[in-house]
């Protein structure tokens, strides 16, 4: 986000894609930021059960950095960015399942589309999806009680089911719509919906936020609690602005209708739905 | 033919300590002298008898249960890739077969004794410990709530219960006796529990644990199996519970027993916020009663997960964590839970279970009568064991650990008196010697002639955790199978079982009741010998105490 001019920068330029997903988690700034070119080519890439080396699949270009670039249609390399602590990685292009999964910090932008489980189990740190995602953005792996405990996800485009499935903390912001089971089992943390969802939204959610500013389909275990506009909200607004999304938070334009659920765990989750001035003057 | 050459030998068994002299094996047992054949040199090395271990859980339907509930401990799990002479596999709370394997090899383990068959999943457990490369295995088929048997407890048919025992433990292809909360499991299949030795097992109207305790350990001696009868007490886990321990301890006079994990059998307490180690009281019973072995059942912290047939305790620890928790049920035979837990240094239950577990390695005396085992993976996964060796051998270095705990801990354990220190022939011994005596194996547990040739050879050093945790050599049958730290060879592993005597006509009672009440056909039921990869049949002499 803060790239300098001066910066040195490793670009990786995929020289064809690969038949089966590349298992490529070496694609980290953690990974390449002390190395030489050489030793960034040789790093070990799995192609199923086949051990490769790193420049078999990509055309690498200056010395290991902090920086990194890819281009060409990453989509079936999968793990770019895993467990990242710092640095960034700008892929022009799309990217494969588990983008920056369990990262702890640094930023990661896609111009494209993701796959599945952008920001598995995340800590900390930035992704940005101009595109698409897949389903399981920010999610707990199979098993692990937590998923995303930290750090931001912005998607520009759409999303797949259970996004956000048992995140602790941190925020997700969509741009287009999502799929079923947004914020499944959320235990806390913050997704913005701004485009809205489809079914069974926030089901098993313990505590967390939910913001749809579309109406959404509401499960009977969400009850309505009141009708305003939180305080927190504007300051998260002026957040989100900085980051090219506009939330609503003036009372001019309208409120926000607070439901809390899921009553059936019984959890203390809300979900806030944006009213818009006018419709609520037509009802 | 193999010379090992001027390693210290520990040979406890054979009142050998530290004594440099060489070791000749030929023909996968070791012998007076051998002419050529390859030489080691373990100079500045210590030469011990390979590890038994004498409860542990590495195979069958529950260990496979718990292996499928905690994928997210096993994403984190020490990866073992393929190589020519390895396959792969994962480390972790409950490696998989083949790890397992090379993981107790890797300690320089050779012998395993797996802790609680049911008997209806003798076949999996067999199939599983057929995939258990390197080492020789044993295992105990779970009784104590098998209600064939306590059917005929409440008939008081006393003979016909030794003679059905036998026929189970054949039928399973079993080396021992398992009881696991004697009567409490059934209990549990009415959603209830036997926490005390008089409580009177649900669904019957004379049966209670301590009558179902007394009969098997009778029983096992009857029979004479190798191995006493494999007791995990009634109230596992619970603050209070060292007096029902007492009690049964009590009970078994005047027959063998080995008490399983007994950590998990020696908290005062009235409650949660009050339990507190009862280890003396339980070591001082101990030291004076030669009938009982038994196991630490060491705790360390960290995460692993449990798995037990004790169904009832495993409800209350979901209870307490709120996290995962799976059951089976085994019908007429027994129970299980599995649930996935984590040991904190911080928490003060844990705190206790920790120290207790190392009280009883150093309070009581005879390290021919307590085993190292953590009841895999209970308490910690095997692959620790170094870790307790280390506290064990060090108060210096159990004096930086127990700084870790919280400070109310303290007033709830002994261990900070403790100054107690292990030599390293009282280590082969609680790792070896022991535990392959107390199981009735002869030629296991020591390096005299005849013995079977494992042994493990250590690089001696001050580093006693490093050290046993990465033997220079293994070898096990006469192979070296680790050098270097690294697998080289995998070799096969024996199957010990026992055939106790019993009247064939005992089939014409169990066959048509079998039908009734069991939902597999019963010529199904036994595990054929063919399952059974090297069987060795130990022979079962009467024990009169």
């Amino acid at each position: 986000m803060h790239a300098s001019q001066s910066m040195t920068k490793t670009i990786l330029t995929l020289k064809k894609a690969p038949h089966v997903p590349l298992e490529a988690e070496v694609i980290s700034p953690d990974v390449f930021s002390t190395l030489t070119h050489d030793a960034v080519c040789g790093l070990t890439v799995f192609l199923g059960k086949r051990q490769l080396r790193l420049d078999e699949f990509f055309d690498v270009e200056g010395p290991g950095s902090e920086n990194i670039e890819i281009h060409g249609d990453a989509a079936r390399v999968k793990w770019i960015g895993k467990t990242m602590t710092r640095g960034s990685i700008k892929v022009h292009g799309n990217a494969g399942m588990h983008l920056g999964a369990y990262m702890k910090g640094g930023s990661i932008e896609v111009t494209g589309n993701a796959s599945d489980w952008v920001g598995g189990e995340m800590k900390g740190g930035f992704i940005r999806v101009a595109g698409d995602a897949g389903g399981l953005l920010g999610a707990a792996y199979r098993g692990s009680v937590t998923g995303m405990s930290g750090g931001t996800i912005l998607i520009g485009g759409i999303a797949g089911t259970e996004l956000g499935m048992r995140m602790k903390r941190g925020t997700i912001v969509i741009g287009g719509a999502v799929r079923d089971f947004a914020g499944l089992q959320m235990k806390g943390g913050t997704i913005v919906l701004m485009s809205g969802a489809e079914l069974r939204t926030g089901a098993w959610m313990a505590r967390g936020t939910i913001i749809s500013l579309k109406p959404i389909k509401l499960m009977p275990t969400f009850g309505q609690a009141c009708t305003y506009v939180p305080t927190f909200l504007q300051m998260y607004a002026r957040h989100l602005n900085t980051l090219g999304f506009s939330l609503p938070c003036d009372l001019k334009n309208g409120f926000y209708q607070r439901f809390t659920g899921d009553s059936s765990v019984p959890g203390k989750g809300e979900i806030l739905v944006w009213q818009p001035a006018s419709s609520s003057r037509g009802s | 033919m193999l010379r090992i050459t001027g390693g210290q030998v520990y040979d406890p068994a054979n009142n050998v300590h530290g004594v440099v002299r060489d070791l000749c094996i030929e023909n996968g047992r070791v012998v007076a002298d051998v002419s050529g054949g390859r030489t080691i040199d373990a100079s500045g090395m210590i030469v011990f008898p390979g590890g038994v271990d004498v409860h542990t859980h590495v195979a069958g339907a529950a260990l496979n249960f718990a292996r499928g509930m905690i994928p997210e401990q096993q994403r984190m799990a020490r990866a073992i890739t393929r190589s020519k002479v390895q396959r792969a596999g994962i480390g972790g709370s409950t490696p998989t077969t083949f790890a397992t394997g090379y993981l107790y090899a890797g300690l320089g383990y050779t012998t395993v004794n797996e802790a609680a068959v049911p008997i209806l999943s003798a076949r999996h457990t067999h199939e599983e410990l057929h995939d258990t490369p390197i080492l020789d295995k044993s295992c105990c088929a779970l009784m104590a709530n098998n209600e064939l048997l306590l059917d005929l407890f409440e008939a008081g048919e006393f003979e016909k219960a030794r003679e059905v025992t036998a026929w189970l433990i054949y039928a399973a292809k079993a080396y021992g006796v398992k009881a696991v909360n004697p009567g409490g499991v059934t209990g549990w299949k009415w959603g209830k529990d036997c926490k005390g030795l008089h409580d009177v097992v649900p669904g019957y109207n004379k049966v209670t644990p301590g009558k179902i305790i007394s009969a098997l350990a009778k029983i096992v001696d009857d029979l004479g199996l190798p191995h006493p009868l494999h007791l995990h007490c009634n109230n596992l886990g619970a603050p209070g519970n060292f007096t029902t321990t007492l009690e049964t301890m009590k009970l078994l006079e005047g027959n063998r027993a080995h008490m399983a994990h007994l950590q998990y059998h020696s908290y005062g307490g009235d409650d949660w916020y009050t339990m507190k180690s009862e280890s003396a009281t339980i070591a001082e019973y101990f030291n004076a009663h030669p009938n009982l072995t038994t196991d630490a059942g060491a705790v360390l912290f960290g995460d692993t997960v449990t798995i037990t047939a004790d169904g009832p305790w495993q409800h209350l620890l979901y209870k307490l964590t709120g996290k995962k928790w799976g059951n089976i049920d085994v019908e007429n035979e027994t129970g299980c839970g599995v649930v996935p837990y984590v040991y904190k240094e911080k928490n003060l239950v844990n705190a206790v279970q920790w120290a207790v577990g190392l009280e009883l390695l150093l309070l009581i005396n005879d390290p021919w009568r307590v085993f190292l085992t953590t009841d895999h993976p209970n308490g910690a996964a095997f692959w620790r064991y170094p870790e307790i060796i280390q506290l064990l051998m060090s108060s210096e270095f159990r004096k930086e650990e127990l700084k870790k705990l919280a400070p109310k801990a303290m007033k709830r354990i002994i261990l900070p008196e403790l100054t107690r220190e292990y030599t390293l022939s009282e280590i082969a011994i609680i790792t070896s010697a022991g535990p392959a005596r107390a199981l009735g194996l002869k030629q296991k547990g020591h390096l005299g002639i005849g013995a079977d040739a494992d042994v493990a050879i250590f690089n001696a050093g001050k580093d006693v955790a490093r050290m046993f945790s990465y033997p220079r050599y293994v070898i096990k049958s006469g192979e070296v199978v680790i050098e270097e730290g690294e697998i080289r060879k995998t070799v096969d592993g024996k199957g010990f079982l026992v055939k106790p005597h019993y009247d064939p006509k005992i089939e014409d009672y169990i066959r048509p009741l079998f039908q009734q009440v069991y939902t597999m056909s019963f010529d199904n039921y036994p595990v054929e010998m063919s399952r059974i990869m090297h069987p060795d049949i130990q022979p079962c002499m009467p024990h009169n105490l």
